[in-house]
């Protein structure tokens, strides 16, 4: 029997998205791209994007990681897909707020299925996992290249460079 | 599946009472999340056992203050144990001399100082390094710093597909210019037995000291340096049931005279003008500032609590442990055992087809199995064995037979999550 952290982490909809990534794969043309690490566990995210002015009109991620990160990444995809850029930066703040506990579920959000990943809050170690998806989309929708969850203490405020 | 042949005296083996072990540990009662801990990440750091706990308190509560200074009634007694605990170490790995035995904050330490102390002094431009692809990052970073620093070279011993180091290899790499060894004793991730012994012949056959980092296998068998006839030896305390903050750098007196200081600062001097200052003797010379005396004493009465069970009955319990467990984890389909050496510690690497380690590792967390998922600071490991990182089961004589079961079991919860 598994408790209810880890059930509340490991969901139907996460096991699917981890197992059938959506938007898996490269672009043929991408206007931002950027490649996110997580040094601790040697995980890493690409993730390219096209932008049609301000709307988000193609993405796609590849990369080595676990569930967590990859079934964020799919999920992550198929919502900002279609966004302009300042709603992905709204999800990108609302996630982070989500996986370290600091957004009340019960407040208006735009997180959607995304709160499936709310658990990953009482899984400290984890919540890094969760997050390098949307800090690779953020480097890559401000242009930074390369990005890591150790460029500083707070990943999704780093001062992002070639870590 | 091959299994470990017992690399024991069969006669010196002798049956302990495991439950009676496992009252000693404290925290071996805890509860996570409500299931019993499994505590197998040993490797990284075991468990305490009562009598050390109450050793460390004693020490604070009625033996403190601060050693080799003053002439008072605890000064006395804390210089007293302090020492004492040397002499305790010196008895387990079998050193000559008890000079021969340096506290250091932990196996990190020491190789820095052997490097400092050592490596910076003897060794210079053109002059090689030999390591081995399977040592921890403690044991590469230092000698890449030095040969950074005096323009020398590092050559490294290869492995082959189940872990074990390429001993003709090895022998290929020296050359005239060959000036240090540096080898694991038993590889923490993967659990292989080096054939240490023979290595250290071969380099002394050519003039080239060795040392020994020793993490790894002071915890799981009998060490005896001299019969090693290493030059140096390192190992931690809380991988030995001991504290943190504390290590052992044996060295062969010898070499730790003709050694450079690696810290400087009170107790490893005898005078100090602005004109000249006076080195102490060993081991005191390496020993700068105030050492941590109540961890120092906590590791002796650790190294008495495992004597007392016996090394060789400690190897003799983790073999029937590493035995069954990798009998039990070949039956789990999709499980590939990583580090298959003929000989090796109960160290269990593995990896979980379609699961990542980190997934495993927060997974079996909620059964209450403590296991480490990662690089296990061994990148170039990873990197040979063309693993990203894997799940690391590392077990210690407390464990049991039904923590394998549910160990085991945990793992087929995994596999079903994820099918």
């Amino acid at each position: 029997m598994m408790n209810t952290k880890s059930k509340s982490l490991y969901q139907e909809v996460i096991l699917d998205h981890n197992k059938k990534p959506r938007n898996y794969g490269t672009l043929d043309k991408a206007s931002h791209h950027a490649v996110g690490h997580n040094p601790l566990c040697g995980d890493h995210l690409d993730i390219a994007l096209n932008l049609d002015g301000e709307r988000i009109d193609s993405i796609a991620f590849h990369g080595e990681s676990c569930a967590i990160c990859k079934a964020s990444a799919s999920m992550m995809t198929a919502v900002v897909k279609g966004k302009t850029r300042t709603d992905a930066e709204t999800l990108i703040q609302e996630f982070r707020d989500m996986a370290i506990g600091q957004l009340n579920l019960d407040s208006h959000h735009h997180l959607g299925r995304l709160t499936v990943f709310a658990g990953v809050r009482d899984l400290p170690t984890r919540v890094k996992c969760a997050i390098l998806p949307w800090h690779t989309l953020q480097a890559a929708l401000n242009s930074v290249t390369t990005t890591s969850t150790e460029a500083e203490e707070d990943p999704m405020h780093a001062a992002i460079g070639d870590a | 599946m091959k299994l470990v042949e017992s690399v024991l005296e069969p006669q010196f083996a002798s049956i302990f009472d495991i439950e009676h072990v496992r009252a000693d540990f404290p925290i071996l009662k805890l509860q996570v999340d409500g299931k019993p801990l499994v505590y197998l990440d040993n490797a990284a750091s075991s468990q305490m056992p009562q009598p050390v706990i109450d050793r460390l308190v004693r020490y604070q509560t009625t033996q403190h203050a601060n050693i080799n200074r003053g002439v008072h009634y605890l000064s006395e007694t804390a210089t007293a144990e302090y020492e004492e605990s040397r002499r305790k170490l010196q008895r387990f790995i079998n050193a000559r001399e008890d000079r021969e035995v340096i506290f250091t904050s932990g196996t990190t330490d020491a190789i820095n100082l052997v490097m400092h102390g050592y490596g910076r002094k003897f060794i210079g431009a053109g002059d090689e390094i030999i390591l081995t692809t399977l040592e921890h990052h403690s044991n590469i970073v230092p000698w890449q710093m030095l040969a950074e620093e005096k323009g020398a070279r590092i050559r490294v011993v290869p492995i082959n597909d189940a872990g074990e180091l390429l001993v003709d290899e090895y022998e290929k790499l020296f050359n005239e210019r060959t000036k240090f060894v540096g080898v694991m004793h038993v590889s923490n991730a993967l659990g292989t037995i080096n054939p240490i012994k023979s290595m250290i012949a071969f380099a002394h056959a050519r003039g080239v000291p060795v040392l020994i980092d020793g993490a790894q296998a002071v915890p799981h068998m009998r060490v005896d340096v001299q019969d090693l006839d290493c030059d140096f030896y390192t190992f931690s305390g809380h991988k030995l049931c001991g504290p943190t903050g504390i290590g052992v750098l044996y060295g062969k007196a010898n070499l730790l005279e003709r050694m450079q200081p690696f810290k400087g600062g009170g107790d490893m001097i005898l005078s100090v003008t602005f004109e000249k200052t006076t080195y102490n003797t060993i081991p005191h010379k390496f020993e700068a500032g105030t050492p941590p005396i109540a961890a120092a004493i906590g590791l002796g009465a650790a190294v008495d609590y495992l004597l007392a069970i016996g090394m060789d009955a400690i190897a003799a319990q983790e073999l029937e442990l590493l035995n069954y467990a990798t009998e039990q984890i070949s039956r789990v389909p999709g499980v590939r055992i990583i580090g298959t050496a003929a000989i090796k510690t109960a160290v269990l690497s593995f990896e979980v087809k379609g699961v990542h380690p980190h997934d495993i590792g927060t997974l079996l967390n909620q059964e209450g199995v403590a296991v480490r998922t990662g690089h296990h600071c061994v990148q170039p490991v990873m990197l040979r064995l063309k693993v990203p990182a894997t799940t690391r089961a590392s077990f210690a004589f407390y464990n049991t037979m039904a923590e394998v079961d549910i160990f085991i079991a945990g793992l087929r919860t995994v596999q079903k999550i994820f099918t």
